[in-house]
This record gives C-alpha cells, structure tokens and sequence, in this order.
C-alpha cells in the first residue's frame, strides 16, 4: 500500500499480518460469520495492544500518535484487515476515539478512551440516516435542547456496530440547522436497536431508533466546528474504507493468479492464454492506482492538508469502483468454482462490496467532486 | 549539494527575471505545436543550458547539473506556467539522452548529451519500419561490413520530429544467421546527408511531426555503435523503458511538468459545462468529475510508479503501467469530453472569439494516438504480464530460429 514504507510501518505490517493469519485465518472468519458478534472479544484486546485502538489518539490520550493521528498506520492494519477479511469494528472505534481525542472535553475522554483504546469497550458512529442523502445534508436526527438537557428523536441506519456497541456519536441537528454530535450510552431510555442483515460475514449493522432519548447537556462534544469536523470524520472513515477494499482486492489478485499459473487446460496454463494475460495486467493496473490514491489521500489526510478532502473523495470514487469490479475479475477468472460457497472469492467480494457502498457510493462521492470542481474559483486550480 | 528548498527559491526567482510566462488560456502543449521547427526551444534550451537549469538530473561531467530527480521535479512545476524548451523532452532528452547515459561510450555521452542540453542538436528515432509495427525485433533494415565501416540500407518510419533532428538513434540487422532479438546493432546516424532522404507524414488531426527515412548506402562507423554489435536489443528495451516512462509522464529527465495533463485550457470540460449552463445536469456533473478523478489517480500512480522504480519496490517495467493507464485513461477523456460537448464539440466558432469547446472532437478523433505510440496498449499489457505478473511469454515461433529462416513481411522498400 505504502510505497516507501519506513521500518517503524515495516515492523507494523509484519507484526500485522502474522497476527491475522495466526488468529483469524479464513477458516476462522467462516466460523465466526455464525456467531452473534462477529469476532471474539479476547482477540480485540490483543488486537488493541498491537495498536490497532490507539493510532488516532494522542499519546498523552493513552494512544499511540505522536502529533496526535497517524492515520498511515491505521491504513496499513485497515489494508492488512482487507486482505483477510477480517472481522472487528474498526472504522467506527477508531473514527469516534479519534472524535474524543481532538473534540472532546477532558471528563469525555477520562470515561470513554481508555476502554476504546485498551479493546474492551465499542463505539459506533451514528452519522448515516435511511432514504437521506449521504454526509452532513442527509442529516435530519432532531437535537433540541431544554432545561440542561439535549433530547434526540429520529433514525440512524446501516450503523456499524450498533448492536453490540456501548456507545454511540451521534450527528444530530438543532432546530436552528446546526449540527451538534452527542455522545450517547448504548443503555439509554428510549433507544431500541434493530439488527440488520447485512452482505459482509462478520461486520455487524444495526438500525438505531432514538425516541425522545434524553442525555445531559455535557454529552454535547463541544467541536470548534461540527461540520469541519463531521468532514474529517467521513474523510478517514473513506480513507480507511478504501484501504481495506484495496487490500481485499490485492489478496483476491493474488490467489486467483495462482490458480490461472496451476490450472491446466487445452495442455496449457490458464496463465499462458493471452486474452487472460491482457486482464490481468489490466487488473494490476487498477489495483496499483488504487494504492497510489489510497496513499495519496492518507497522506494529505494525516498532513491536514487542504485538499485532503477531495482525495478521500476521489479515492472513495475511484476504488470503490475498481475494487469490486477487481474482484468480480477474479471470480470470473476462476470459473464455475468461484460462484459457491466453498470459494473464499465471495468473502471478499462481500465485504468490498458493502465498503464501496457505505458513507457514500462511488457516485456520490464524484456528486462532491461536482460540487467542488463547480465552484468558480476552484476552476483553475483543481487537483 | 543544494537542497531542493534552496534551489527552488532561486529558480523561482531566475525564471521570473528570464523567461516569459504563458499567455492566459494557453498551455505549454499548445506552444509546442507552434513551434514546430523547434527554434524557440533551441532558444529557451540555450538559456536554460546557460543559467544552469538545463539537465538537471544529467551528471556534470555531460553538462548537466548532477542534482537528483526531486530538483528537477521542483524545477519542471515551478516553470509550468512558462515557455520552455518542451521540443527538447521527447525524444532528444528523456529518451535517447537518457539511453546514451546507460549505454553509450565515454566518447559519444562527452559528444552528444552537451550538444542536447546546449539546445544545439535534436534526436530522432528510427526503430519502426513500414514492414513491422509492434514487432520491432523483426526490423529489416540491414547494416553490412564494408572495410572498417557499416553501410545501412532500409526504411524507417513513424520518427517524430526528424526533420528537424540532427542525429538519430538507428536500429538495423548486422547478423542474419541468428535468431532476431541476437543479430541487432544499434548506431548514431546523421540525419542531414544525402543518403538519408526524408518525407513529413500528415496525420489525421493536421500534425506533420511524423516522417519517413529511405536510408540509401548510409556509412557509419564502428565509433557509431551504442552498445555492442548484435546487442542492439538490450539498448532497445532500455530506450522503449525510458520511452514508456516519458510519454506517462514519469521521465526524471525533462522540462514537462511531471504529472497528468488536468490543466489543459483546450480540453476543459469544467469551463464547457458553465457556459453551456450544464452545471444542474446530474449526468454531466457526475462526468465532470469522472474526468477529474482520472486526472487525479493519474498524478499518484505516476508519483507512486516513479518512487517505486527508484526505490526497487517496483520493476523496472511498471512505466507500462503508466503508459496503459495513460492510454485507457485517455480513451474515456475522449468520450467524456464529446458526450458534454454535444454539438459545440463537433462545430465551434474560429478564433479569436473560440469556443472552448474546439478540440474536444480533433481529441476524440484522434485519441488512440496514445494507445498506439510508443508501443500499443496491447503490447504494454503483454508487459505488464510478463515482465510483472511472469505470466508465460507469447509464443513467437520467429524467437529460436536464426532471421534468414524466419517467417516475415517482405520488405516495402530499401532491404
């Protein structure tokens, strides 16, 4: 993924990779496609202490990053994650611990980021709102405030991790049009949550119904600004979503070129006929691109720079769909074999295909590039 | 060594003082086709080879400044807004200025890469002939011993810019009892003799770059020779390596802006879609930023290509991945582009009141140029399979037995 990576993210992708194949191999992931949770909570933990928690809080937060995010990091495990499809509610912990680590008042992380980031507690990130459009317009959850209290009505829905969840970040919307985001305990009176089915084996979705949930104004995570801040939010939620679709697609690639090298047919390899040659370099060719973009925007991302935005954007766009046709290649590749359960093929396809869509589909994401590109004085400058 | 802050500030301030800045709405590729006899770049070259900003990445010992490729990066966006010596990138400097530093002898690096930097003398490339298109390792032009010297005869074509070249880069058999890749020679060639005679190709789009070589008794010399006799074909596949990398974009050896072409005045599809007052269609909206993102993914795998190369994470081959993606890439830029159009792409106003829409159509009438030069799409992914993914090699049945016995055209003229 990273071209040039530096011992330290050496030392991470190794340790990484060995630490998902030991643990959860894809035999592993079948098994726990069948239970409730979709993972093992122990296995979280180490997962945790290998700092898969802990590289978007600030060291002085008990994380791991040094300016306070190190988005790179997480993009390799997210990589890593991808190529074995492996279980783990890791966007929304890392997006709402990353939430406390810049916005958050002191009391906020003193009761929530050492239980996020040591792997014994889960956050979902309640931005999504069924039927709306995606990002901060499709916001409608109703926020008012009375009497030192702030009091939630509305949907959120696909939420990741919902159902097993202690807490939720909630973006909501004030009478006025302003967003707010509140933190809410999974227990709260008034909250019922409606597990969905969902394509992916081992992620877990839910649909949240908050009606007249009631918290405490001090639950308000007091952001300079929301909207900034829900723009970062979906940006790293993107970035780190492409990753694992690249990395899925990279895996995918490789052991269905394997096969076309062992399959013999007519007397020959699968691997010597031109027609498939020609997609498989095609097939290289986009899955290199995606690394490229995926680095690309993880940089700008981490160095805040101002275009970073867009780059998750144009990366959202562009491996969201790449990845999946990339896949949908490697089915086709391996013939009849790849349509059945048995092939692990579809455990990857499942699980981009559910990361291409989620906050936000490739066309969404070219809707904001629209937008941007649309803006007069962005015209020359674009890119 | 200066650091590229360092440098950068200085050049900044040099091309400000020294050269003249793009008119507004003009690229640098739209004063590339109006300086077809090169003499302002013979102009803009001298002066860059003067104040030190010619070949920059070149060692100095062959006039250049020995700096790395970041420098000359640095330098390439910082003079984009500016004329520059473009003619001189493709193919005199990133390709066979490039091919003589890896293969040419002390004497012909000392004698030539100066000449090129000066902005003295062009290069040109005769490798296709009119007898072979992707199969370069067919070529039929013949070089024979004479005494101490080779005579070349054949016929040569698709070489840009030979009209204007002082020397050439020629490919041609010097042993025909071998199989084709092992009896290949590759010699400098003068290109202004009588024995050369030279016609201009017109292509569709009006450019007259293109030309054809008869070459009738040409005499060079063993001094001539880049490489080893019979070993051309190493020194092809490095030149077609650094041309790969040049027509992607991904050269560390030219003045050219080092990235996707996303700014181009003529091919704005942005500025199109506001004055067509299509800014509210969905449809087109969702294809404006299609054409962006293609631009944008562009510059990251040229940027990841490159540090990738230069690090050995990469192959030295993955420039075909930049070259198919440029190509691919420039085929649906060309549909996007007439599908917005609409008929403003297919009929404009003259200049000079323009309608930003001319060229939209000349671009899609012409946009598998880029799928074809420098070796076809088709031919990359046979790389792409081979040289990255080891997939098995076609099978040539011309690849064991010596060249006399092989199965191939006749010669059109000239061998």
């Amino acid at each position: 993924m990273i071209i040039e990576p530096n011992e330290q993210q050496e030392l991470l992708l190794s340790t990484t990779r060995q630490f998902l194949a030991k643990e959860v191999p894809l035999s592993r992931v079948r098994e726990l496609g069948g239970t409730d949770l979709g993972f093992d909570r122990g296995w979280w933990k180490q997962a945790a202490e290998l700092g898969w928690t802990s590289f978007l809080v600030d060291e002085t937060q008990g994380g791991l990053a040094e300016d306070g995010f190190d988005l790179v990091n997480l993009v390799l495990i997210a990589a890593e994650m991808g190529r074995l499809v492996a279980p783990g509610p890791l966007v929304p912990v890392n997006v709402v611990a990353a939430a406390l680590s810049r916005g958050g008042t002191d009391d906020q992380r003193k009761e929530h980021l050492p239980g996020l980031v040591a792997g014994e507690k889960f956050a979902a990130w309640c931005v999504a709102e069924p039927g709306n459009p995606f990002g901060s317009a499709g916001v409608r959850l109703k926020a008012t405030r009375a009497m030192g209290k702030i009091v939630l009505d509305g949907v959120k829905s696909p939420i990741e991790a919902a159902p097993f969840a202690d807490l939720f970040l909630v973006t909501a919307r004030l009478p006025n049009g302003s967003l707010i985001q509140v933190l809410v305990p999974a227990d709260a009176p008034g909250i019922q949550i409606n597990e969905l089915d969902n394509l992916d084996l081992v992620r877990r979705f839910g649909e949240v119904v908050f009606r007249d949930v009631t918290v405490s104004v001090d639950a308000e995570v007091p952001h300079e600004s929301v909207d900034d801040e829900l723009r970062r939010q979906l940006e790293i939620a993107a970035i780190l979503h492409c990753a694992e679709m690249t990395g899925a697609a990279d895996r995918a690639f490789e052991f269905t070129l394997e096969y076309l090298f062992d399959r013999f047919s007519f007397g020959r390899s699968l691997a010597s006929y031109q027609a498939l040659k020609h997609r498989a370099a095609d097939m290289l060719m986009r899955l290199e691109a995606c690394k490229a973009t995926v680095e690309a925007a993880a940089c700008a991302c981490q160095e805040r720079q101002e275009s970073s935005s867009m780059l998750a954007s144009v990366a959202k766009s562009w491996v969201g769909d790449a990845a999946p046709e990339i896949v949908q290649e490697c089915v086709q590749l391996n013939g009849g074999i790849a349509v059945t359960w048995e092939h692990d093929v579809h455990i990857y396809l499942r699980r981009v295909t559910v990361d291409r869509n989620i906050h936000g589909t490739p066309a969404d994401h070219r809707e904001r590039i629209a937008s941007y590109l649309l803006q007069p004085r962005k015209l020359v400058e674009a890119s | 060594m200066i650091d590229v802050e360092e440098f950068l500030l200085r050049a900044r301030a040099w091309l400000k003082e020294n050269l003249t800045p793009l008119p507004q709405g003009v690229s640098q590729s739209d004063r590339l086709e109006w300086d077809e006899e090169g003499d302002l770049s013979r102009e803009l070259q001298r002066l860059l080879f003067d104040a030190g900003y010619a070949g920059i990445a070149f060692p100095e010992e062959y006039g250049g400044r020995g700096l790395t490729v970041a420098h000359q990066k640095a330098f390439a966006d910082e003079a984009s807004g500016y004329e520059m010596p473009l003619r001189f990138d493709i193919p005199t400097l990133t390709i066979l200025g490039a091919t003589l530093l890896d293969h040419g002898t002390e004497e012909q690096r000392k004698r030539y890469i100066p000449a090129m930097l000066r902005g003295d003398e062009y290069w040109a490339q005769f490798l296709s002939e009119p007898s072979g298109g992707s199969d370069l390792a067919g070529c039929l032009t013949r070089a024979t011993r004479r005494g101490d010297e080779w005579v070349i005869n054949g016929s040569k074509v698709w070489s840009s810019g030979a009209f204007r070249s002082s020397y050439a880069i020629c490919l041609a058999r010097t042993n025909w009892e071998v199989p084709k890749h092992r009896g290949l020679t590759m010699f400098i060639v003068k290109v202004d003799q009588p024995a050369v005679q030279l016609a201009r190709i017109q292509r569709l789009n009006g450019s007259r770059e293109f030309c054809q070589e008869f070459l009738d008794d040409v005499v060079v010399t063993d001094a001539d020779v880049v490489g080893e006799v019979d070993d051309g074909w190493t020194v092809t596949t490095t030149l077609l390596r650094h041309e790969r990398n040049a027509t992607s974009g991904g050269s560390p050896y030219g003045n050219l802006r080092s990235r996707g072409p996303s700014a181009e005045p003529r091919y704005d599809l942005v500025s199109h879609a506001v004055q067509a007052g299509l800014t509210e269609d969905r449809w087109v909206r969702q294809q404006l930023a299609e054409a962006h993102i293609l631009d944008v993914v562009h510059g990251h795998l040229i940027a990841r290509v490159l540090a990738g190369t230069r690090a050995s994470t990469l192959s030295p081959h993955s420039g075909s991945l930049l070259k198919l993606f440029t190509g691919t890439k420039n085929m649906r830029r060309g549909t996007l582009a007439i599908d917005i159009g609409g008929a403003d792409a297919v009929s404009w106003r003259r200049r000079p009141s323009g309608d930003v829409t001319e060229g939209f159509g000349e671009q899609y009438l012409s946009r598998q140029a880029r799928c074809l030069a420098g070796g076809s799409n088709e031919m990359q992914r046979n790389i792409i399979s081979e040289r990255l993914l080891n997939m098995p090699r076609e099978l040539g049945t011309d690849a064991k037995v010596p060249f006399n016995e092989a199965r191939r055209n006749r010669p059109q003229r000239g061998s």
